[in-house]
C-alpha cells in the first residue's frame, strides 16, 4: 500500500498501482492513469470506465463478455480502446481492483 | 398443504431437500424436487478420470439414494419459472405451484458459446473435463497420444472450481512422468486473466509450483475462436495458439431454463444477494450455489456452507422472522498439485487465501497454501464425506463462517 499524488491529489494506491478506495476516484485522476499506459482518453474511453465502475458498485464480477454486451461498446472495440489487457487496463484506469480469482 | 418447490437435485438441491425435510412437518409442507437427471454425478471427481486415477463408476450413484423419505421428486425438465405467478412449469406440461421456490439448476458448460470449439476436433483433439462425456473421451485419447502441445484454456470467467484447470495441468505433469513421455510434451497454461495466481499471498506461495514443473503460463488471452483446420486458438486481439491437444473450460452459464424465465443476467446467474441468499427481486425465491451471481467461487464448498445460511433464512421467512444468518462467501477447496501431494484454501468475500493451519489453529492437521501430502489425502477423502456426509445435509466439523484462527497475515 502506497499514497500516490495525481494531478495534485493523494489516492491510496496498492503495490500494483491500483486505486484501493474506488471513490477516490475522479475524471481528472483516471486521465493521469491512462498516460502511465500510455493511453489518452477519449468520451468513449469514459463511457466505457463509467459503465464498470456502476457495475463494480452493483457488486457484479466484471468480464471482457460483459463489457461486449453493455451496448457501450463492443468487445473489438473495447481492445481497441485499451490494447493489451483491456479489462485490466481499464479496471486500473476506472479505480476499482484488478480482475482475479479466488487464488 | 404448503409447498417448497426445489429446482435442481445437485449438490445444493440434495443437501436442501434433506435439512428441509427434518425441519418440516410432513402434513403441513410438501417438498417437491425436479431435476432431469436420475444420476448424481460426483464432479470434483471428473478430475481425475482423464488420468485413469478415478473411472466412470467412481463418480456416480442413483439421485434417489440421496433423497429422504416424504420428499416427492419428479424426473423432468424445468421449462421455465413464472415467479409473478409462483409457480414452475415443465417440460412435460405440467404446472408446479410453489409458496417457496429454491433455485439450484447450477452452471453447465456451453461450448457452442465460442465459434469452432465444437467443430470437427470436438472429442478428438479437443476435450472438456467439466462434463463425464469429456472425461471419458479424453482418458480414451491420453492412453495412447504421444506427447505434442498440451494447451489448457479457459475461456471465460467465471467459471465452476476455480482451481480444477490448474489442478488438471499439475496432474498431467505427473501423469506424462509416469508413462514416460514427458520431455516430449509441453505445456501451457492459458489464461483470460492477469495470471494463474491473481490473490498476492496464493501467488507468494503456489506460482513457483508452475515454474518447477515446467508450465508455461499466458495470461489475458481471451477466446475468440478456434481454428480447427490450423489447429489454433484465437484471441479477440489476434494472438493464436497451436496445440496438438486442446483441453479447455468452455464459456459456464446458468441454466437456459434461467434465461427463458427472464430471471438471468448476461450469463443466466441469477442475480441474489450475497449475504442473504434470496433472489434479489422475489421474496419467495432463494438461490443456492452456481446456479446465483454471489461473487465467490462455484464450489461445492460454498454450497455446503451456503446451505446453513439458505436454510436458516428460509426458516425465518416462513415463521415470519427478520432473516439474521448472512453469507460470507466461504470457500474451502482442496488443490491437487501431483504426485500425492496437494494443497488447500479457505476464503471468503473480504479475506483472500492466507497461509496457516487447517481446521485447528497450529495444529492442522492441513497446510494452507502448503504443498504437502496430508492435503493430497483430504482431497481423496472429501469424495466419501460428500457421498456419506455433505449430501445428506449433516453437520461437518468446519463452520460454515469462515474462521481467520490458524491463519497467518
Ligand atoms: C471438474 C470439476 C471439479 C470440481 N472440483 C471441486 C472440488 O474439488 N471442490 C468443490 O467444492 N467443488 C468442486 N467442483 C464444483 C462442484 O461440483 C459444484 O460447484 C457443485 O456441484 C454445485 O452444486 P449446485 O447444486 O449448485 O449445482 P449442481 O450440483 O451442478 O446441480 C444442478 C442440478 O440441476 C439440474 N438442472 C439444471 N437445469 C435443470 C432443468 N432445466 N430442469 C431440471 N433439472 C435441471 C441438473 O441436472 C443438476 O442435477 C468441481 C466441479 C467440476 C466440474
Amino acid at each position: 500500500m502506497a499514497t500516490k499524488s495525481y494531478a495534485g491529489v493523494n489516492v491510496e494506491v496498492n503495490d500494483e498501482g491500483y486505486l484501493t478506495d474506488p471513490s477516490q476516484w475522479t475524471p481528472v485522476i483516471a486521465k493521469e492513469l491512462a498516460k502511465e499506459e500510455n493511453i489518452e482518453l477519449t468520451d468513449k474511453h469514459f463511457e466505457v470506465l463509467n459503465f464498470i465502475r456502476e457495475e463494480h458498485a452493483k457488486g457484479n464480477v466484471l468480464t471482457i463478455r460483459k463489457v461486449g454486451k453493455s451496448g457501450v461498446v463492443d468487445i473489438k472495440g473495447f481492445y481497441d480502446l485499451f490494447p493489451g489487457g483491456p479489462l485490466k487496463k481499464a479496471s486500473k484506469i476506472g479505480g476499482i481492483p484488478k480482475p482475479s480469482s479466488c487464488v | 398443504m404448503k409447498k417448497i418447490l426445489i429446482l435442481g437435485g445437485g449438490t445444493g438441491g440434495t443437501i436442501m431437500a434433506n435439512r428441509l425435510r427434518k425441519a418440516l412437518e410432513r402434513d403441513e409442507w410438501e417438498i417437491t424436487v425436479v431435476d432431469q437427471f436420475k444420476t448424481h454425478y460426483y464432479q470434483p471427481g471428473f478430475l481425475f478420470i482423464p488420468f485413469g486415477i478415478y473411472n466412470k463408476y467412481d463418480v456416480i450413484k442413483p439421485k434417489a439414494d440421496f433423497f429422504p423419505a416424504g420428499v416427492k421428486v419428479l424426473y423432468e425438465k424445468t421449462d421455465k419459472i413464472e415467479p409473478d405467478q409462483n409457480r414452475v412449469l415443465l417440460d412435460g406440461g405440467q404446472v408446479l405451484p410453489y409458496d417457496y421456490l429454491i433455485i439450484a439448476t447450477g452452471t453447465q458448460t456451453q461450448p457452442g458459446e465460442t465459434p469452432g470449439l465444437k467443430g470437427p476436433l470436438w472429442y478428438k483433439e479437443i476435450f472438456d473435463f467439466y462434463t463425464i462425456e469429456g472425461a471419458v473421451a479424453l482418458s480414451r485419447f491420453l492412453k495412447t497420444w504421444e506427447g505434442g502441445h498440451l494447451v489448457m484454456n479457459i475461456a471465460e470467467m467465471p467459471y465452476k472450481c476455480p482451481v480444477a484447470p490448474l489442478e488438471f495441468v499439475f496432474l498431467a505433469d505427473a501423469f506424462f512422468h509416469e508413462t514416460g513421455i514427458r520431455n516430449k510434451v509441453k505445456i501451457s497454461y492459458v489464461t483470460p486473466l492477469p495470471g494463474a495466481f491473481t490473490k498476492p499471498q496464493a501467488t507468494k506461495m503456489l506460482s513457483g509450483l508452475l515454474e518447477e514443473k515446467n508450465i508455461k503460463v499466458v495470461p489475458e488471452f481471451y477466446l475468440e475462436s478456434v481454428d480447427n483446420e490450423k489447429k489454433v486458438i484465437k484471441s479477440y486481439d489476434g494472438q493464436e495458439i497451436p496445440f496438438d491437444l486442446l483441453t479447455i473450460v468452455p464459456v459456464n452459464m446458468g441454466n437456459k431454463a434461467i434465461e427463458r424465465s427472464g430471471m438471468g443476467d448476461d450469463l443466466n446467474f441469477v442475480p441474489t444477494d450475497k449475504h442473504t441468499l434470496r433472489s434479489e427481486k422475489y421474496e419467495n425465491i432463494f438461490v443456492l450455489g452456481d446456479a446465483s451471481n454471489i461473487p465467490t467461487s462455484k464450489a461445492g464448498s460454498v454450497v455446503h456452507f451456503a446451505s446453513e445460511v439458505l436454510f436458516d433464512n428460509l426458516m425465518a421467512t416462513i415463521e415470519d422472522r427478520p432473516m439474521l444468518a448472512k453469507f460470507d462467501g466461504h470457500a474451502n477447496c482442496y488443490i491437487e498439485t501431483g504426485f500425492g501431494k496437494g494443497s488447500i484454501i479457505d476464503f471468503n468475500y473480504d479475506t483472500e487465501p492466507l497461509p496457516g493451519t487447517f481446521p485447528l489453529p497450529g495444529i492442522g492437521p492441513f497446510g494452507l497454501l502448503q504443498n504437502t501430502k496430508l492435503n493430497h489425502y483430504g482431497k481423496v477423502l472429501f469424495r466419501w464425506i460428500y457421498w456419506h456426509i455433505l449430501l445428506k445435509g449433516k453437520e461437518m466439523p468446519i463452520e460454515s463462517e469462515m474462521s481467520m484462527a490458524g491463519k497467518k497475515l
